[in-house]
C-alpha cells in the first residue's frame, strides 16, 4: 500500500538517514557487507553475460574442450559466489529491517506513553496510529528490498554505461540522451500521479470515515430504516474514490510502458546511426551487435532505479514523521519527592521500612542529602489556580479550594464549566498557568509524577477497558491483587452480581473496549478497578452516570466505608450523587460561584437550588 | 476464493479484456523490434544499403509508437479494472454489512469491519495494479521462447524439462510455506496494532494508574513476536531470488557445456547457441516473474480471505417468515419471552417475560443497571430476535412483518444518542426523508428543540460533527426525540432519553407527546420515577425478570422496590 501512496520529499534527508543508521546499531557495519554482497551478486550476473562471447569465440569455435570445461567450472564458481551473495544480502536485510522497525516501534510506544495529554488532544488517534502502521511499514519495505535493489540497479546502470562508452563513445551519446529523457519522464510522471494519489488518499479517508460512523451508528440506521439512503451515499463516495484511484493508477501505470517505448526509440536510433557508422567504417559489425545488446539492457534498471528512489524517499519521509513524534517533548517531571512505606516510631517520628508493612509517606530530599518523611494524608489545596488548554482561552480562573483528609468534595456545573479540568490538574495531566496546587503541603510539581499518580485513584468519564478478562481489568488498579481482593472490589462496586452471571464469570474475556457490556456495567468495572487500588485520594468523574440510582446508593455506601478518613472528589451531573458531600462547589465558566453543603446551598436559593428543583438544566 | 472475488469483475469485463489484449499485443513488439534490428545489420550494413537502414528504422519507430499507445492503453484499462473490482467489492461488502445483525457485527468487531472494507480491498487493488502486466506477459513470453528454442534444437531444449520442474518445485515449496507464515504475521500485526490503539484511547487510564511499564512489557512481547514471525516470513520469501539464480546459472552453464560438445560433433551452429541462450534467459526470467506474481497473490490472499469472510457470513436475522402485513394499531404482547445474546451463554438476559401492552397505552419501565431494560425494548423493532417464547404486535409475531415495515412503525430513541455528521436538518430528516419545514418545526416544538435551536449559530442548518459533537447531552437527547417523532410511529420507545433534560422540560415533552401521538403506544425507560409515574402501566424489571407490573398508585402501595426508589428521589423536591 505504502508504495502507492506517492511520496513527499523528506525535509532533512541527511539527519533522518543518520538517525535510521543509529537504529542499526552494531549492524551498521553489516550494511557495508550488504553493499559488497549486492555488488558481488549483480557483478556475477553482468560478468557472466559478458563472458559468453569470449567463451564461444575462444573455446567453442576452436574446439578447445579442455579450455571450455575450465571456463565453465570457473563461471560456475563465480555464479555460485553470486548466488550465495544474493542469499546472504537478502537474509541480512530482512533481519536488519525487522530489527530496525521493531525497535522504532518500541521506542515510539514508550515515548507515546511519556507524552503529555495535550499532545493527544492535538493529534487524532488515526494520525498517531499511522506512525505505527503505514510509516513503519514503508521503512520496513524500503529496507527489505528497495535498498538492495537500488544498489543493484545502480551497479547495472553504471556498468552498462561504461561498457557502452568503451565500445563506442560517440554512439553512447544517443543512449545518454535517452536515459536523461527517461529519467525526466519518470520524475514528471511520478509528480503528476502523486497529485492524484493524494486525492485518492483523501477519498479513501472520507469513505472509511463514513463507514466507521455508520457501523457505530448501526442501531439508529436500522431503527430508522435508513439503509438505502446510506447505501446511496456510500456509493457516491465509493464512486469518487474509484475515479480518483483510476486516474492515479492510469498515470503511474504509464511509467513502465513509456520507458519501454522510449527504449525502443533509443534502440531504433542507435541501430540506424550505428548502421551508418558501420557503413562509414567507424565501427565493425561485431562491436555494433554487442553494443546494441547493451542498449537493450538500459531500460529496466533505469526504471527500477527511479522507482526504488521514490520508495526510499517515501520511507525517509515516513521516518521523518516518526522522528518528529519521537522528538515531541515528554511530560515534564522535575519532581524529587517520592513515595515510600514508613513506620511510625514510638517517639512519633517516621522511618522508612520495607514495602510489605507500614503506611505510605512522602520522602522529601533535603539540601543536606538526608530525607524528611511526611505521612501521606490526602490533603489537596488549590491557591489561585489559573489554567487554559490554550493560552488564549482560560478555562479556570483563580480557583481556590481545599480538601482535607476524610472529606468528600463535589463539583457541580455545566459541561465545559471546568470540573474535569480541575481534577486533571491534581494529578498533573496538564500544567497550570499560575497559582499553586499542594498535596499534603507539598507543591505537586515537586512530587515525582509516577508517585503522585500512584497516590490518586481515578475513575474517569469515559470508561476504558482493556482486552483481557474481567479480573485482569479490575486488577489493573493493583497488579498483585489476589482473586479475593478482586472479588471484594467488585462487590464494593456492585459489579459482582452481574459478573457472576456472565458466561465465564470473572474469566470472561472482554474485547474492543468491553463492547459486550452495557455502559453501566463498564462503569461498575471502572469503579472496582479504582477501589482495588486502595488509594488515599479517590477521584470519581461522572463515574456512575449510567448506573441507576439504587445501585449508585449501594456503591456510595461501599465507597464511603472504604474511603473513611480519606479524600474523595466527586463530579456528577446527577445531584443525588453529590448531595452527601462535605462541600459542594458549583462551577460556572471556570469559576466557583457557590460553595457549601447540600443544605447550605439549598438555603442560599441560588443556582444549586434551581438545579435541584429541576428548574435548570445542565448543559 | 479468488474465483469468487473475481466474479465481481463482471461490470468491468470489457476493460479486463482490453487490458489483457493490450498487454498481449505489446509483447509482439518485444519480438518484432529485434528482428527489424537484425535486418538493419544483416541486410543494411552487410550490403551497404542505406535505404534498408532508413526503412527499417522508420518501421521500428512506428512499432515503438504503437507499443507506446498499447502501453498507455494497458495502464488505463488495468487501472479501470483494478479500481472497478475494488469499488464493486466495497459495494458488495457494504451492502452485506447493512444486513448484518448485531451478533454478526460483534463477531467481526466494528473496527475490523472498517479495515476489511478499506485496507484489505486496497491490498487487492494494488495486487491487480502491479500484477496484471507480469501475469499476462510472463506466460506468453515463456511459451514463445520455449517454442522457439525447441524449434531451434529440441535436444538441447530438453534441458528445460529438468530445469523448469526443479525451479517450479522450489518456488512452490517457498510459496506453500510462506503462505501460513503471512497469516501468522498478519495476526501479530493485528495484536500490536490493537495494543497501540488501546493505549491511545485509554491513555488517561494508563497514566492515572501509572501502568506505563506494564503496558510497555505487554507491547514488547507482541512486538517481539511480530519481529520473529516477520523475519521468518520475509526470510523465506527472500529465498525466491537466490533459488531462481541458482537454477538460471546452472542452466546457462549446462547449455554452454552441452552446446559446446554438440558444436564439436557438428550437430549445432554457433549462432544457434547464442540465440538459444537468450531464449533460455527469457524462459527463466518469465518463470521468475510468475513466481513474483504468486508471492504477491499469497500476500493478498490473507486480505481476500478476510473479505470473503464478510461476504459469506451468514446473516442470522432475515425476512424469511415475512408476510405482506403492516403494523396497524401497535399493541404489543410478550409471551414467555427468553433472550440471550449468544446461544452459548449460560444464563438468559431476559427470562420469562410475559406482558401485554394495549394500543395507545403508555408504559414505563424501571429497573436497576443491568436489569435488561434496553434489551427488552430492542426486541420490539427486531434489533435482536427472541431466543424463545414469542413477541407479537397486533397479534402477529414480529417475524411475520417485513423488517422494513416493522421498523417503520417503531420509533425508537436509543440510550446512546447517535447523531451523524451533517446539518441538524439532515439528522432530523432521518425520521422522514421528505419532511417539510413545517413538519420539522412541529416535531421540534414538541421535543423542545425550539428552545435552543435559536441559540445555535445557524439554527437548523448548523453543522454537527460526528456523534453530534458540539451539543450538550440534553440537546442531543431532544434532537433524537424530534427525529423519532417525525416518523409518526405506531410505537414509540424512549430509552432513558430524557436523563440529561431538566424536569420542567421533560414534563413539557411528555405533555406534547401525549397530544401529538395520541394513538401511539409509548414505552418509556427511565431512571427517574417522575418520568414514568403518569404512565398507564409501569413494569419493574430486576435481573431480566418482571418483578412487578402496575400503575403508580398500586406500585406505591405494594412494591417495596418502587417505594424505595420513589422516596429516595422525592427528597428535596418541592422545597
Amino acid at each position: 500500500m505504502a508504495r502507492y501512496s506517492g511520496y513527499k520529499k523528506p525535509k532533512n534527508t541527511g539527519k533522518t538517514i543518520a538517525r535510521l543508521l543509529h537504529y542499526m546499531g552494531a549492524h551498521k557495519l553489516l550494511l557495508f557487507l550488504v553493499v559488497i554482497l549486492t555488488a558481488i551478486g549483480s557483478l556475477a550476473n553482468i560478468i557472466g553475460t559478458y563472458l559468453l562471447r569470449p567463451v564461444i569465440n575462444n573455446y567453442i569455435l576452436p574446439g578447445d574442450m579442455q579450455g571450455l570445461l575450465k571456463m565453465v567450472l570457473l563461471m560456475g564458481l563465480m555464479y555460485l559466489a553470486g548466488v550465495l551473495a544474493t542469499w546472504g544480502y537478502n537474509q541480512l536485510m530482512v533481519r536488519m529491517a525487522q530489527k530496525v522497525v521493531s525497535e522504532i516501534r518500541r521506542d515510539l510506544f514508550v515515548h507515546t506513553q511519556s507524552l503529555p495529554l495535550s499532545y493527544f488532544d492535538a493529534h487524532t488517534h488515526g494520525e498517531l496510529m499511522s506512525r505505527f502502521t503505514s510509516d513503519a511499514d514503508t521503512i520496513s519495505e524500503a529496507l527489505n528490498s528497495s535498498f538492495t535493489m537500488l544498489i543493484q540497479s545502480g551497479i547495472v546502470i553504471v556498468g552498462t554505461i561504461i561498457m557502452l562508452l568503451v565500445l563506442n563513445w560517440r554512439l553512447s551519446l544517443i543512449v545518454l540522451f535517452f536515459m536523461a529523457l527517461m529519467f525526466l519522464f519518470i520524475q514528471f510522471n511520478s509528480r503528476r500521479s502523486h497529485r492524484y494519489f493524494s486525492e485518492q488518499q483523501f477519498r479513501l479517508g472520507s469513505l472509511s470515515g463514513f463507514v466507521e460512523e455508520m457501523v457505530t451508528g448501526q442501531k439508529v440506521e436500522k431503527v430508522f430504516n435508513h439503509e438505502s439512503q446510506d447505501y446511496e451515499e456510500f456509493c457516491r463516495r465509493n464512486e469518487a474514490l474509484r475515479q480518483a484511484g483510476t486516474k492515479a493508477l492510469s498515470y503511474s501505470g504509464m511509467t513502465i510502458p513509456t520507458i519501454v517505448s522510449l527504449s525502443y526509440f533509443n534502440y531504433t536510433v542507435s541501430a540506424c546511426v550505428g548502421g551508418l557508422f558501420a557503413l562509414a567504417g567507424m565501427i565493425d559489425i561485431g562491436a555494433l551487435a554487442s553494443y546494441l545488446v547493451y542498449v537493450r539492457q538500459t531500460a529496466m534498471p533505469m526504471n527500477q532505479f527511479t522507482q526504488q528512489i521514490n520508495f526510499l524517499l517515501a520511507a525517509l519521509s515516513g521516518a521523518e514523521r516518526i522522528f518528529e513524534m519521537l522528538d515531541a517533548q515528554p511530560e515534564t517531571d522535575e519532581g524529587k519527592v517520592t513515595l515510600c512505606k514508613a513506620l511510625e516510631q514510638e517517639d512519633g517520628t517516621l522511618t522508612e521500612c520495607s514495602s510489605s508493612q507500614g503506611s505510605y509517606a512522602w520522602k522529601c530530599p533535603q539540601e543536606d542529602g538526608s530525607f524528611r518523611l511526611i505521612p501521606l494524608k490526602g490533603d489537596v489545596r488549590f491557591y489561585d489556580v489559573v489554567f487554559g488548554y490554550t493560552p488564549e482561552k482560560k478555562i479556570l480562573n483563580h480557583i481556590n479550594l481545599y480538601a482535607k483528609p476524610g472529606q468528600k468534595i463535589a463539583f457541580v456545573g455545566s459541561t465545559g464549566a471546568g470540573k474535569t479540568t480541575i481534577i486533571n490538574l491534581i494529578n498533573r495531566f496538564y500544567e497550570i498557568d499560575s497559582g499553586t496546587i499542594t498535596y499534603d503541603g507539598l507543591d505537586v510539581r515537586d512530587i515525582k509524577k509516577k508517585d503522585l499518580r500512584f497516590s490518586l485513584s481515578m475513575v474517569i468519564q469515559d470508561t476504558h477497558l482493556f482486552t483481557g478478562t474481567i479480573a485482569d481489568n479490575i486488577r489493573y488498579g493493583r497488579l498483585d491483587a489476589s482473586d479475593e481482593d478482586v472479588r471484594a472490589a467488585a462487590k464494593l462496586a456492585s459489579a459482582d452480581s452481574f459478573i457472576r452471571r456472565l458466561p465465564n464469570g470473572y474469566d470472561t474475556l472482554l474485547h474492543s473496549d468491553g463492547a459486550n457490556l452495557s455502559q453501566g456495567q463498564r462503569q461498575l468495572l471502572a469503579i472496582a478497578r479504582a477501589a482495588i487500588a486502595d488509594p488515599p485520594v479517590l477521584i470519581l468523574d461522572e463515574a456512575t452516570s449510567s448506573v441507576d440510582t439504587a445501585t449508585e446508593r449501594m456503591i456510595e455506601r461501599g465507597m464511603d466505608s472504604l474511603m473513611e478518613g480519606r479524600t474523595v472528589f466527586v463530579i456528577a451531573h446527577r445531584l443525588s450523587t453529590v448531595r452527601n458531600a462535605k462541600a459542594i462547589l458549583v462551577l460556572e465558566h471556570g469559576e466557583i460561584i457557590e460553595r457549601g453543603s447540600h443544605e447550605e446551598l439549598l438555603d442560599m436559593k441560588g443556582r444549586y437550588y434551581k438545579l435541584y428543583t429541576g428548574q435548570f438544566e445542565l448543559e | 476464493m479468488l474465483k469468487r472475488l473475481f466474479s465481481y469483475l463482471k461490470p468491468y469485463k470489457l476493460y479486463t479484456f482490453l487490458a489483457v489484449a493490450c498487454i498481449t499485443l505489446e509483447v509482439a513488439f518485444e519480438l518484432i523490434i529485434p528482428m527489424l534490428m537484425a535486418d538493419i545489420i544483416d541486410i543494411g550494413v552487410e550490403t551497404g544499403n542505406r535505404a534498408v537502414i532508413f526503412q527499417r528504422g522508420i518501421l521500428m519507430a512506428v512499432c515503438a509508437i504503437l507499443a507506446l499507445i498499447l502501453g498507455i492503453g494497458s495502464a488505463r484499462f488495468t487501472a479501470v479494472t483494478g479500481q472497478g473490482l475494488g469499488a464493486e467489492l466495497r459495494k458488495a461488502e457494504y451492502k452485506k454489512l447493512q444486513s448484518f445483525s448485531f451478533s454478526n457485527i460483534d463477531h467481526f468487531r466494528a473496527s475490523s469491519l472498517v479495515t476489511r472494507l478499506t485496507g484489505d480491498i486496497t491490498t487487492i487493488q494494488n495486487s491487480v495494479a502491479s500484477g496484471m502486466r507480469p501475469a499476462c506477459r510472463a506466460p506468453i513470453m515463456m511459451l514463445i521462447s520455449l517454442g522457439l528454442s525447441f524449434a531451434m534444437n529440441w535436444k538441447l531444449a530438453l534441458v528445460f524439462c529438468v530445469a523448469a520442474p526443479i525451479l517450479g518445485v522450489m518456488l512452490f515449496l517457498i510459496v506453500k510455506n510462506v503462505r501460513p507464515l503471512y497469516g501468522i504475521m498478519q495476526g501479530s500485526v493485528d495484536l500490536v496494532n490493537r495494543i497501540v490503539q488501546e493505549n491511545l484511547t485509554a491513555i488517561r487510564v494508563v497514566k492515572a494508574y501509572v501502568r506505563e511499564d506494564y503496558e510497555t512489557a505487554k507491547f514488547e512481547e507482541s512486538n517481539l513476536a511480530l519481529r520473529t514471525t516477520a523475519e521468518k516470513a520475509f526470510g523465506l520469501a527472500a529465498l525466491n531470488m537466490p533459488a531462481m539464480q541458482l537454477v538460471m546459472y546452472a542452466t546457462i552453464l549446462f547449455i554452454l557445456w552441452i552446446g559446446g560438445n554438440l558444436i564439436q560433433i557438428g550437430n549445432m551452429q554457433v549462432g544457434q547457441l547464442t540465440g538459444f541462450l537468450s531464449y533460455v534467459l527469457q524462459v527463466l526470467n518469465s518463470l521468475m516473474m510468475i513466481s513474483n506474481v504468486f508471492m504477491m497473490l499469497t500476500r493478498s490472499l490473507a486480505s481476500c480471505r478476510r473479505i470473503v469472510e464478510v461476504l459469506d457470513e451468514e446473516v442470522d436475522m432475515t425476512d424469511d417468515e415475512a408476510k405482506d402485513i403492516q403494523v396497524e394499531k401497535g399493541g404489543i404482547e410478550f409471551d414467555h419471552v427468553y433472550f440471550k445474546y449468544r446461544p452459548e451463554a449460560a444464563e438468559y438476559v431476559l427470562s420469562d417475560i410475559t406482558v401485554s401492552i394495549g394500543p395507545g397505552e403508555t408504559v414505563g419501565i424501571l429497573g436497576s443497571t443491568g436489569s435488561a431494560k434496553s434489551t427488552l425494548v430492542q426486541l420490539i423493532p427486531r434489533l435482536y430476535d427472541v431466543t424463545s417464547g414469542s413477541l407479537r404486535i397486533d397479534g402477529h409475531s414480529v417475524r411475520e412483518y417485513p423488517m422494513e415495515h416493522l421498523r417503520d412503525a417503531v420509533g425508537m430513541v436509543l440510550q446512546k444518542n447517535t447523531l451523524f455528521s451533517g446539518t441538524i436538518t439532515d439528522n432530523l430528516r432521518w425520521g422522514k426523508e421528505d419532511a417539510t419545514p413545517e413538519e420539522i418545526r412541529e416535531a421540534c416544538a414538541i421535543a423542545c428543540v425550539d428552545e435552543f435551536i435559536g441559540r445555535l449559530p445557524k439554527g437548523y442548518e448548523t453543522e454537527l460533527g460526528q456523534g453530534g459533537a458540539g451539543l450538550s447531552g440534553g440537546q442531543k437527547q431532544r434532537l433524537c426525540i424530534a427525529r423519532a417523532l417525525l416518523k409518526r410511529p405506531k410505537i414509540l420507545i424512549l430509552d432513558d432519553s430524557t436523563s440529561a433534560v431538566d424536569t420542567a422540560t421533560e414534563a413539557k415533552i411528555r405533555e406534547g407527546l401525549a397530544s401529538y401521538l395520541k394513538d401511539t403506544t409509548k414505552i418509556i425507560i427511565a431512571q427517574r420515577v417522575t418520568s414514568v409515574m403518569h404512565a398507564d402501566k409501569i413494569l419493574i424489571l430486576d435481573h431480566g425478570r418482571i418483578q412487578a407490573v402496575g400503575n403508580h398508585a398500586s406500585l406505591l402501595k405494594e412494591n417495596a422496590m418502587y417505594q424505595e426508589l420513589y422516596h429516595s428521589q422525592q427528597e428535596g423536591v418541592g422545597l
